[in-house]
């Protein structure tokens, strides 16, 4: 299978004050399309630091990424915004959702940036829901869904523009066991059932049992990979 | 826009607040909204189109030295006049000395030089006919209940009659009415100035001011100039300025109320800025993780500072367009509490598009910086809780 | 049921506001001093003292919000002050004008000096009445004075546009032995039967070309500025030239007539027997009232008019400072809201924490209060103002008093607006669920 992303020598250099903080080491990492890889590794690992590499939330100091055949590590900031739109769909430990907009509003979210028409956004606002779920939660503010619920909502947020890539960050850090089951399968499904890649950070061995492979970061480098079906 | 529902369910994030913040911005504009119409009512008092083609003469050594009968006929023959009407200061109290009416006597001619006072034709005749006749304005007749027919005692502040009383008799004749309210004579008295000089042995047949009637308002300042000359040099010179020059020149006297204005309002918004601008700040300082997120869905660093700086200047244009709306309410009653003083009976378009332009300049004042914050906001930080 | 309570709070802050309002300066040292004890000896008092000075311990990290209280209010101070500083200086400058042993006597039945006419058989007469104080020569000191008015150009303004009427007063010798406190600064008294005039510091300020050795145009006629005097009050916005001379030229018909006789009487006492002899008099029909009685009521129409405005405009600000106060003070309470419920857990009952917060917010308004002040004395104490004055012919300038008693009215506002603005927050912290604030993240 083709590879969505190709990551070639590349480091990430952070000044806090004087202090340089080198927190990738020279990361050579191809993830196919269609995969779903989990990433862990003890705290300050750089794992978080990676995946926002490959999201496009942050650019490498040095080496060169690319993303479905883009490199995106010498973009700027409004240029790798308007890649993001298009390309990746984040999912957060905190859900993230705007407390003050409704379930269906706040999946809309990513559509304002595209030229669909306010019909349109609710009918695929409303695709994504049921795809997750949530059908009969669309009106609902996030203060009245359980954080399982938010999590999906924010799934729903992060597939309706049907970007290639997801990108989640402790996806289940926050929710209890049978939530946690649920978002899992949920991604799951997503990836085997829709093609969707899938870059998952995670602590938790069996969250990342879900996933096709695991990875495994420490102090910044690769440690192992791990296949498991 | 496809952003207003965004926009504003930010601003509303937190109800209380926002209400709060909104009503302090529409006190502030009540405000501005009540002190404009003043401002403006003075700015614009004696601006009319009939005014506009009046000139008022009066004597240059001081507004109470009267001039000459004879100067009438002089100042009709320069070229250029319509009209010559001339009248004198009564000086009318009802009642009791300091209860003050407006009253003035008046040359026959009086009424061809204000045609915006309407005086039902049967009333005028009646007017005409008798010389110790007065027509009463309109507000006037209103407040004190009067009656057509009536005889009114009138106390002059200044002039006595032939047996030295100052207590006056007249005949109400009529109302004198204007258009829109605008005229000032709906709220005085007019007598004929006959009457008054044969009564007053006083007066010596001498004239207060003249009020003249030009053909064409271009010719005005020509006009003026040639009719002060007549009286050059001599021991009644006089002053003729356009009607909205004397009231203009009179207000300024009064006080200087652009600069009062200008000086309480400068205070107000000065005070709203900080309020509101402390206000903004602390919404987008407690929304760093959601300004976060819309830049990891796409959102460009430019929209989410045009997001904030609409949010702040929907708020100041919503608190300002309730303000000046409560103002166009309660102006309704400013010309009966003001004595007909101020006659604008609701915020005009130049203060509503002063006072949009304002809480539009105020709302990119104070979320210039924090748009400016959101707009640097570094995501991953953010994200991060740093 | 809430908003029934929030109305009866309402009502009685309202109340409570309008006491205050009308108390006099002493009051506060007495509440302040009722509150210290009540804070040193009682229980709850001393509750209160700690939540408050802990919150007061705090308050540097609010600065921001903290400034919102304490500029909206002093802004309202600010103007507010300035305002009822117009009216104060105004009615001061009128009231200092007269005095109880001075009298005025006008024709009857005449609102003003410009509107009444004495002829000389009348001025002589009145010179004749009982009561009134000699002079040196023994002569009684009994001024008729003509007032009348001259278009003279503005200072600083275009000379053919922009005039204003300036009130000129003709006297004789008698005036100056009556108006004591009219002192000639620079030049010399004008000399009688000529065109000679002085003129008052504050004509001086408004009007162009007011300097000795000037010669100014009244009308068509040349007349020289010789001398400015000083006198501290209305009279300062005037010109004063000889009667003789400045009657001729306004009223030539008119033989040797007044506006006004101006007396000295020999003691404040001496008033009622004086005006019981003119008006019972029948070659006289005259108004006799103390100077003191009628410039004070000259200058009452305008006085009430600024201050009217000067409060409805405060009103109107102090909604805006009110609300703004309200915010800050819900936001404080929000973020503090896990410590005051820690405290009440602890056993702290609902009044201290009440009157903690309003201390707090009473003294942010204190501050906004004494600041609002302050900027007002600053800018506007001494301030030169003037207007056509009621029952003149000319332009009456005037100080801006920022009097200690205006001073107090703005503070007692600052403190009012303090009070509304912190109840509201002050109770719903008292009412906070303890254990909903202690869960709340």
């Amino acid at each position: 299978m083709a590879n969505l992303v190709e990551i070639r020598n590349v480091s990430k250099v952070y000044e806090r004050g004087k202090q340089k903080v080198e927190v990738l080491h020279h990361i050579e990492l191809d993830i196919a399309q269609g995969d779903f890889l989990a990433l862990m590794g003890p705290s300050g690992s750089g794992k978080t630091t990676l995946l926002n590499l490959i999201g496009g939330l942050d650019s490498p100091t040095d080496g060169s990424l690319s993303v479905g055949g883009t490199r995106i590590d010498n973009l700027g900031q409004g240029a790798l915004a308007k890649w993001r739109a298009s390309n990746v769909g984040f999912i957060f430990q905190f859900y993230n959702l705007l407390p003050m907009l409704s379930a269906q509003k706040n999946v809309e979210l990513p559509l304002l940036l595209t030229r669909l028409n306010a019909a349109q956004r609710k009918k695929n606002a409303g695709v994504a829901l049921q795809l997750v779920g949530l059908a009969d939660r669309v009106s609902h503010k996030p203060t009245e869904l359980s954080g399982g619920q938010q999590q999906r909502v924010a799934i729903a947020r992060a597939i309706v523009s049907d970007p290639t890539l997801l990108v989640c960050d402790e996806p289940t850090g926050d929710l209890d066991r049978q939530s946690a089951e649920d978002v899992l399968g949920l991604l799951q499904t997503l990836n085997k059932s829709h093609g969707k890649t899938i870059v998952m950070v995670t602590h938790d061995p069996k969250a990342a049992e879900y996933a096709r492979h695991t990875l495994h970061l420490d102090k910044g480098t690769l440690v192992e990979q791990v296949a498991h079906a | 826009m496809k952003y207003l529902h965004l926009i504003w369910a930010a601003l509303f994030r937190r109800k209380t607040r926002t209400i709060l913040t909104l009503v302090s911005i529409v006190a502030a504009f009540l405000l501005f909204g009540l002190l404009d119409a003043v401002r403006i009512s003075f700015a614009e008092a004696g601006k009319s189109a009939n005014g506009a083609e009046r000139l008022q003469v009066g004597a240059r050594l001081s507004f109470i030295q009267p001039l000459p009968q004879g100067l009438g006929a002089q100042i009709a023959q320069v070229p250029g006049v319509r009209d010559v009407a001339h009248a004198n200061w009564f000086g009318g109290a009802y009642q009791d000395p300091h209860n003050q009416i407006f009253t003035f006597a008046v040359s026959p001619n009086y009424f061809d030089v204000y045609p915006e006072v309407e005086v039902d034709p049967e009333q005028r005749k009646a007017f005409d006919a008798n010389l110790n006749g007065i027509l009463v304005g309109e507000v006037i007749m209103k407040k004190y209940g009067w009656k057509i027919g009536d005889k009114l005692p009138l106390q002059s502040q200044i002039f006595p009659n032939k047996e030295g009383s100052k207590n006056w008799n007249f005949d109400i004749m009529g109302v004198m009415k204007s258009k829109d309210n605008k005229a000032f004579q709906s709220q005085m008295i007019v007598l004929h100035w006959k009457n008054f000089d044969e009564t007053t042995p006083y007066n010596h047949g001498s004239v207060g001011w003249y009020i003249v009637r030009v053909n064409d308002v271009n010719d005005s300042d020509r006009v003026a100039r040639a009719i002060d000359a007549i009286s050059a040099n001599s021991d009644h010179e006089t002053k003729t300025m356009t009607e909205q020059a004397a009231t203009a020149n009179w207000i300024k006297q009064l006080a200087d109320i652009g600069l009062i204005v200008t000086s309480i309002m400068g205070a107000v918004f000065f005070t709203l800025v900080l309020l509101t601008g402390n206000t903004m700040m602390q919404a987008v300082r407690e929304r760093t993780s959601e300004l976060a997120v819309l830049k990891t869905i796409g959102f460009s660093n430019g929209s989410v500072l045009a997001m904030v700086l609409a949010e702040s200047v929907l708020l100041l244009v919503l608190g300002g367009v309730i303000g000046l709306g409560l103002v166009s309410l309660i102006s309704m009653a400013l010309p009966a509490l003001s004595g007909g003083m101020i006659t604008h009976t609701s915020v005009g378009a130049k203060s509503w598009s002063l006072g949009l332009a304002l809480a539009i300049a105020i709302g990119v004042v104070i979320g210039a910086l924090p748009a400016m914050r959101a707009m640097r906001l570094n995501i991953v930080d953010a994200l991060a809780g740093r | 049921m809430k908003f029934l309570m929030g109305l009866l709070t309402f009502v009685v802050a309202l109340v409570g506001v309008f006491v205050f309002l009308s108390l006099s300066w002493q009051a506060l040292p007495v509440l302040l001093v009722l509150l210290a004890l009540w804070m040193l000896l009682t229980h709850r008092g001393q509750q209160a003292a700690s939540v408050t000075a802990v919150g007061l311990s705090t308050l540097a990290q609010r600065l921001g919000s903290s400034a919102v209280i304490v500029v909206g209010i002093a802004g309202v101070v600010a103007v507010l002050v300035a305002m009822l500083a117009m009216a104060q200086g105004y009615s001061d400058t009128l009231r200092r004008t007269g005095g109880l042993d001075t009298a005025i006597v006008l024709r009857g039945a005449s609102a003003a000096e410009v509107s009444s006419v004495l002829s000389h058989d009348n001025a002589i007469v009145i010179a004749d009445a009982p009561g009134i104080a000699k002079d040196d020569e023994g002569k009684p000191i009994a001024s008729p004075e003509l007032v009348v008015a001259a278009n003279l150009p503005m200072k600083g303004g275009n000379p053919e546009e922009d005039f204003g009427s300036v009130q000129l007063r003709g006297i004789g010798e008698e005036a100056w032995k009556l108006r004591t406190n009219a002192k000639i600064v620079a030049g010399r008294r004008f000399a009688p039967g000529v065109r000679e005039l002085v003129a008052g510091k504050g004509a001086q300020r408004q009007f162009d070309g007011l300097e000795v050795d000037h010669e100014i145009k009244l009308g068509n006629q040349l007349w020289k500025v010789v001398g400015i005097f000083e006198s501290k009050d209305a009279m300062e916005s005037e010109l004063w030239g000889d009667a003789d001379v400045v009657g001729p030229t306004y009223r030539p018909s008119g033989s040797k007539s007044s506006s006004a006789v101006y007396v000295r009487l020999t003691g404040a006492d001496a008033f009622e027997p004086f005006k019981a002899a003119l008006t019972s008099d029948p070659r006289l029909q005259v108004d006799v009232s103390t100077t003191d009685d009628y410039f004070s009521k000259q200058s009452e129409g305008t006085s009430k008019a600024i201050t009217a405005i000067g409060i409805v405009v405060g009103a109107i600000m102090a909604i805006g400072a009110i609300f703004g106060a309200l915010n800050t003070m819900f936001a404080a309470v929000a973020s503090r809201a896990r410590e005051i419920a820690t405290l009440r857990a602890i056993g702290f009952r609902g009044l201290p924490v009440v009157v903690a917060i309003m201390l707090e917010t009473m003294l942010l308004a204190l501050i906004g209060g004494v600041l609002g002040g302050l900027i007002a004395w600053l800018i506007f104490n001494g301030f030169s103002a003037s207007t056509l004055a009621a029952g003149t012919t000319g332009q009456l300038t005037f100080q801006l008093e920022v009097a200690p008693k205006v001073l107090w009215t703005g503070l007692k506002w600052a403190l009012a607006i303090g009070f509304i603005g912190g109840i509201y927050p002050a109770l719903r912290a008292a009412r906070l669920p303890v254990t909903t604030a202690l869960r709340e993240q």
